[in-house]
């Protein structure tokens, strides 16, 4: 859609408190042209803050904001050429869906044939072309947001900034449109800046997700970089699911279930608890051993057990969806972990 | 049952807000000898004085409005937005002219409005400022509504992503959207200007109700016909602000 294939954005060192609340707290980041970066963390880290003061929307206290180089810190929201979308619908309510979409371009003075002419394409874009005349009452909340994204897209920003745009949506539906965000993405080559608390989003659409807490960036990294090799506790915690299984560790490695497992840079030796995933365990019928299984479920390819361990710790595994019939509740069984490698942090 | 009562409410509400109307038109419309005469409405077209005062009502009637929402609409929308903390103080001094009877404020502005006159000349025209602290409190009541029925935060930070100013995002955005409030306050603004007799009085203003008091005084039924047509042009704009807000919504939901 566009010629260029998006700009470089550097967030640098950002502050920003609400009263006793570190907003912000030191936050940098940088985007690559085209990329499309997922923030991801509980509510209240700051995520949605950071994504406003790059949308000029948020003053900060301290800190820069490089957009393919310049310093627009102090630019005016409106002088920033960004597109937005929010997380609750933001359609003009006075507008069909091709005014809204042809909103940004009213304002540059662009000739109303062009105008109308670039909307179309937009909303054909999204899926919308036969709904360009419908009012945002007349249209669903996922086609009201697909209408946003037109509109955000419109004015050609350098940067696309996505406010939980799918929070509001059912999950059919949030699924449907989070491929579409991303095939729209790289279509347009655009810059993108997109904050989530789902996890599965966050994996799924960015080429690099940023795990924040407490107004930080704990982690960045590629998705399966991020899931397999968290660089914190509150990382593993945060992505995914996390098994705590107590060990002892040296040397690099920790024993886990009776297999030596390599641990990741930043792990404690000692007496540890060590993050394992769900796939990383193995669960088998065996009538001598104490461990019980408590719960099993059936997910489509895959199977979750829960198996309640001899001292009492229950661990979640990953099997494959053939064997969970022979899991039943209170089945004895063994669990044993693969030597995929694993964060530890010292027991308190 | 219960539709019969609703009736019977409806007829007796119908019957006290009609029967001084109609006496009103009795009144008005009596001739010599006990014939029906429309002298008394013939005679509101050739009284130059009536006329100058009815011209003068409506004009402060529309400058009032018009100046009520240019100060108010993009003062409570920045207030809205930028300064929420804000919102009591600001509604109690638009809600305080309810409190200050019109003899006070009267008492209190005329020293200042010899300078006005003094400035601006005597017309009644100048009578727009004080009128429109008069409003306030009606007027901010209906256009606050109007503003916390909209998400005023998400559209307007909306508009100022795709480029919007502050002024097209009032203009564009919040204007079309709390148009019922807008005409809310429009209307209450014109009716309270049209029916206000006390502070013009005072100050020596001819409006059309110090108007319909003078004629009152000399020719009763010419000063009935007057404010019977008044309450009647009240009740037609009533109609067609309404009908016009129906069409509207009507439209909307066609399309």
């Amino acid at each position: 859609m566009t010629d260029d294939q998006g700009v470089s954005v550097r967030l640098e060192e950002l502050h920003r408190v609400y009263g006793p609340v570190r907003a912000l707290d030191g936050l940098t980041l940088d985007l690559a042209p085209g990329e499309l970066v997922a923030l991801l963390g509980p509510s209240g880290c700051g995520k949605t803050t950071a994504l406003r003061a790059l949308g000029g929307l948020e003053r900060l206290d301290s800190g820069r904001v490089l957009v393919d180089g310049a310093d627009v810190t102090d630019t005016p929201a409106n002088r920033r050429a960004m597109g937005m979308v929010f997380q609750a619908y933001s359609l003009f309510p006075n507008m069909t869906a091709r005014d809204n979409v042809a909103f940004g371009l009213r304002l540059r003075h662009v000739a109303a044939g062009r105008r109308r002419s670039r909307a179309s394409e937009l909303l054909e874009l999204v899926g919308l072309g036969p709904h360009a005349g419908h009012y945002p009452h007349q249209l669903s909340g996922g086609q009201q947001q697909r209408v946003a994204i037109a509109r955000a897209l419109a004015v050609e920003p350098r940067v696309l900034l996505l406010d939980e745009p799918l929070s509001a949506l059912d999950a059919k539906v949030r699924a449907q449109l989070r491929d579409e965000i991303r095939r729209i993405q790289v279509e347009v080559g655009i810059t993108t800046l997109f904050v989530t608390h789902d996890q599965e989003e966050a994996l799924a659409l960015a080429d690099r997700v940023g795990v924040m807490s407490g107004g930080r960036l704990e982690q960045v990294g590629a998705p399966a970089h991020v899931y397999s090799r968290p660089a914190t506790a509150f990382v593993a915690d945060f992505v995914g699911i996390t098994n705590r299984i107590a060990a002892t560790a040296s040397g690099g490695t920790a024993s886990v279930l009776g297999t030596p497992v390599p641990l990741l840079d930043g792990s404690d030796d000692g007496e540890v608890t060590v993050l394992v995933r769900p796939e990383a365990l193995e669960v088998t019928p065996d009538d001598t051993a104490e461990a019980r299984v408590v719960a099993a479920s059936f997910l489509g390819a895959v199977g979750r057990v829960q198996v309640r361990m001899p001292d009492e710790n229950l661990l979640i595994a990953q099997v494959p969806s053939t064997t969970v019939a022979d899991l039943t509740p209170g089945r004895p069984v063994r669990v044993t972990a693969h030597p995929v490698p694993a964060l530890a942090t010292a027991r308190e | 049952m219960r539709r019969a009562g609703r009736w019977a409410v409806l007829v007796a509400l119908g019957l006290y807000f009609a029967l001084p109307l109609v006496a009103m038109a009795e009144f008005s419309t009596r001739g010599t000898g006990g014939h029906r005469s429309l002298h008394a409405w013939r005679s509101i077209g050739s009284d130059p004085d009536l006329i100058r005062a009815i011209v003068a009502s409506l004009e402060l009637a529309g400058l009032t409005a018009v100046l009520m929402l240019v100060l108010l609409l993009p003062t409570m929308t920045w207030v809205h937005l930028r300064l929420p903390h804000l919102r009591r103080t600001i509604e109690f001094v638009c809600l305080l002219p309810l409190t200050i009877p019109a003899i006070v404020i009267v008492v209190g502005i005329a020293p200042i409005y010899a300078w006005v006159t003094y400035l601006l000349g005597d017309s009644p025209l100048t009578l727009t400022f004080v009128y429109v602290i008069l409003v306030l409190p009606y007027a901010y009541r209906a256009l606050d509504a109007g503003l916390t029925g909209m998400d005023l935060h998400t559209l307007s930070e909306a508009a100022l992503s795709l480029g919007a100013s502050w002024w097209t995002m009032i203009w564009r955005i919040v204007v079309p959207n709390v148009r019922g409030a807008i005409l809310s306050a429009g209307l209450i603004s014109v009716a309270m200007v049209l029916g206000e007799f006390t502070i013009a009085s005072l100050l020596d203003f001819q409006t059309v109700q110090v108007e319909i008091n003078l004629l009152g005084k000399r020719n009763a039924d010419i000063s009935i016909a007057v404010s019977l047509a008044a309450l009647l042009f009240a009740f037609v704009l009533l109609f067609a602000l309404a009908l016009a807000g129906r069409r509207r919504r009507e439209a909307v939901d066609d399309r």
